[in-house]
């Protein structure tokens, strides 16, 4: 025998050989989230509960075998944009799950949509997302900024306040987050004294805003600000004893499990709305609170439960008999189940998650802080805001 | 606008708090700029290796002053590192290889802050000492604020004392005047120059300690407190610590006047101040060297 008929006979082997292979079901997740820059530590913990619905669940799912290969978005939206592009076209994925940032969100929206990609939104909350530029192709099984806030409103305005004044960011997330709960708690019969838009992530010193939002006298403050800006705010306004005249309210961002210890004593007593509390008293929560625990040492966030439920909802979609992207992305839109933080489906007219969302006070535990449950306000679902699929 | 007095005092004491932190990071970045005629963009990064190391001895030590002692003097012994490694050899390689060299750093001391610190921002408790409030001129202010206010007038005090009544002061002075002719005096300038880079750094250190209970301590912390401290320096005049203490005072007015005054244009009030100052004196306000 030749070597060239050795090779060539290989080759017929293998030929063979693949359709035995390729009979089981393969999937290949792209994860795109960022690995790096100032939002790496939400991308390991989207990740991290991400790898864990897999590990649980793969199970069901036997004959499937589930690759996952990842890029990191360095928060950039050219650079996310690049990255999708080498996940579809060159790796060919048959879903995408990740996107923190609803800028990086935004610049793959329409690549992803026209490539008729299924991508399960593992963060990103601009209501757009899943309102004016909703898409068939994306489902979120996050929150969206409305959500989160709009409960909030009402649930205030029934525990006896009457005039708020609100301070946020000044960017896309700051405004909806603000105008959201602004508009709910108006419709609810309160009033907003007063607001302020503080620049976004150069502004280091509340002190001006804090001493300004006093004396406008409201009978309490509503704030969004989220990692590094929510703890120097929080103990700024613990420090200028605002907290002992006029409660603290707002986003639950403000007060997350992944930084409350950082706050320290100055996040007690902070009332906020959010869709996941590290503390609520299900069997769900509690198997997974444990398992997150003990891979990872730490409790998880909403953000690993985001992932944690982006897992789910892609093993749903698999267990349905979706095999092409077409049939994922449609099995995914429909996707129903038990999350740790309570009954979760996807809304069909928009695609967002429909949720509870827990108002919770950050109370002083046996060990660092954590959270007391006071409301629940059960499955709020967004309106349809201008998307038509 | 509210007519209430205590509103203003209030406000006018959140400006000189700002200053203050302001002050300690620009002076020693000015007087390096004057004297060793030498760019270091890593100085906001020394600011935020000094919340770092700070955080970390707080938490080893259970007390804040642990920061505070072991901020400024680890700050000044990387700052010895980076002379001796970097700049030394930087000297004459002019301003655009410099700031592309320490430009650089910044990046490195970035991902080295990720590797030893991770991402999740953090925090430390101020020391019990200064914790709560005061009551000064008929308002109730933090008093941790009052210390920054108070760290920031003694560092002052003590500089413009060793600047001006000491012998190490005339020696410095005459070197940021004319660096030549002080060496031909016989004044070994290359030491003078080491001794000014060690104690700004050990300054950055400081100032990030201070800062880090008021703030958050994140990785990026350095660079979003470079441009004011640059605009600082441009302002107040390179090399000298009136145009510090100047530069520092405006930019701390003007932000915290401008975010009560005219939230909307808070973000770009200082930029429009370095651009009216440099129109009207492009060296800054009080330059070392007329």
């Amino acid at each position: 025998m030749t070597r060239l008929n050795r090779f060539l006979l290989a080759g017929a082997a293998m030929l063979l050989a693949a359709p035995s292979v390729g009979q089981a079901e393969d999937y290949k997740v792209g994860l795109l989230l960022p690995y790096s820059g100032v939002y790496a530590a939400l991308g390991q913990e989207i990740d991290d509960g991400f790898m864990l619905a897999l590990k649980e669940r793969g199970g069901e799912i036997a004959d499937a075998q589930i690759e996952v290969v990842r890029e990191d978005t360095e928060v950039k939206p050219p650079v996310g944009l690049s990255k999708a592009r080498k996940l579809i076209l060159q790796d060919e994925i048959d879903v995408m799950v990740g996107i923190v940032s609803s800028g990086v969100l935004g610049a793959i929206r329409d690549f992803v949509h026209q490539s008729g990609t299924p991508l399960i939104v593992a963060n990103a909350g601009n209501d757009d997302a899943t309102g004016a530029r909703c898409s068939a192709y994306i489902t979120r099984q996050s929150f969206s900024n409305g959500q989160v806030n709009r409960p909030m409103g009402p649930w205030m305005f029934e525990n006896g306040i009457k005039t708020v004044y609100t301070l946020a960011p000044d960017y896309a997330a700051g405004h909806q987050m603000i105008d959201n709960f602004k508009a709910a708690f108006e419709e609810a019969g309160g009033k907003v004294v007063g607001q302020e838009f503080t620049p976004f992530q150069t502004t280091k010193d509340f002190g001006p805003y804090l001493t300004k939002a006093k004396a406008a006298g409201p009978d309490a403050i509503f704030v969004f600000y989220a990692g590094g800006e929510a703890i120097s705010f929080v103990k700024q306004y613990a420090s200028f004893g605002l907290s002992e005249e006029v409660p603290l309210y707002g986003s639950g961002f403000l007060t997350s499990p992944l930084y409350v210890n950082a706050e320290g004593p100055a996040a007690e007593g902070v009332i906020a709305g959010l869709h996941y509390i590290p503390t609520l008293d299900t069997p769900e929560n509690k198997a997974f609170v444990e398992a997150y625990t003990r891979d990872h040492g730490k409790a998880p966030s909403e953000y690993a439960v985001q992932g944690y439920d982006a897992g789910q909802a892609l093993v749903e979609a698999i267990k349905s008999g979706a095999t092409d992207k077409e049939a994922l992305a449609a099995a995914l839109s429909k996707v129903s189940f038990t999350s740790p933080r309570g009954p979760v489906e996807i809304d069909p007219a928009t695609n967002n998650i429909v949720q509870n969302i827990y108002v919770f006070e950050t109370v002083a535990g046996s060990d660092g802080l954590t959270q007391k449950l006071l409301g629940t306000v059960e499955a709020v679902r967004d309106p349809v805001n201008g998307c038509a699929m | 606008m509210t007519a209430d007095v205590s509103f203003w005092i209030v406000q006018a004491l959140n400006a000189l708090q700002l200053s203050m932190l302001f002050f300690l990071l620009s002076v020693g970045l000015t007087v390096i700029f004057g004297l060793l005629h030498f760019v270091n963009l890593a100085h906001g990064a020394l600011y935020a290796l000094g919340a770092f190391v700070g955080f970390t001895a707080a938490t080893l030590a259970g007390s804040y002053w642990a920061a505070f002692a072991a901020a400024p003097i680890v700050v000044a012994l990387v700052g010895v590192l980076l002379y001796w490694a970097l700049i030394r050899r930087m000297r004459s390689a002019g301003p655009m290889n410099q700031v592309l060299v320490t430009f650089g750093l910044i990046f490195v001391f970035l991902d080295v802050f990720r590797i030893g610190w991770g991402d999740i921002a953090l925090g430390f408790a101020e020391p019990e000492l200064f914790s709560g409030r005061s009551e000064l001129l008929g308002v109730v202010y933090p008093t941790y604020r009052l210390f920054i206010i108070g760290l920031g007038l003694a560092v002052l005090a003590a500089l413009s004392l060793v600047l001006t009544r000491t012998q190490i002061g005339a020696i410095i002075r005459a070197g940021v005047d004319n660096d030549a002719m002080a060496a031909c005096m016989g004044i070994n300038v290359e030491r003078v120059f080491f001794l000014v880079f060690c104690v700004g750094c050990a300054l950055a250190g400081l100032a990030g300690a201070v800062a880090a209970p008021v703030l958050s301590v994140t990785t990026d912390m350095g660079t979003a407190i470079l441009i004011p401290t640059l605009i600082v320096v441009v302002i107040g005049g390179l090399g000298s610590l009136k145009g510090a203490i100047a530069g520092s005072l405006l930019i701390g007015f003007v932000q915290t006047f401008g975010s009560v005054l005219a939230p909307q244009l808070a973000a770009i009030l200082i930029y429009a101040l370095l651009a009216g100052v440099l129109i009207l004196k492009p060296a800054g306000l009080f330059p070392a060297r007329g």
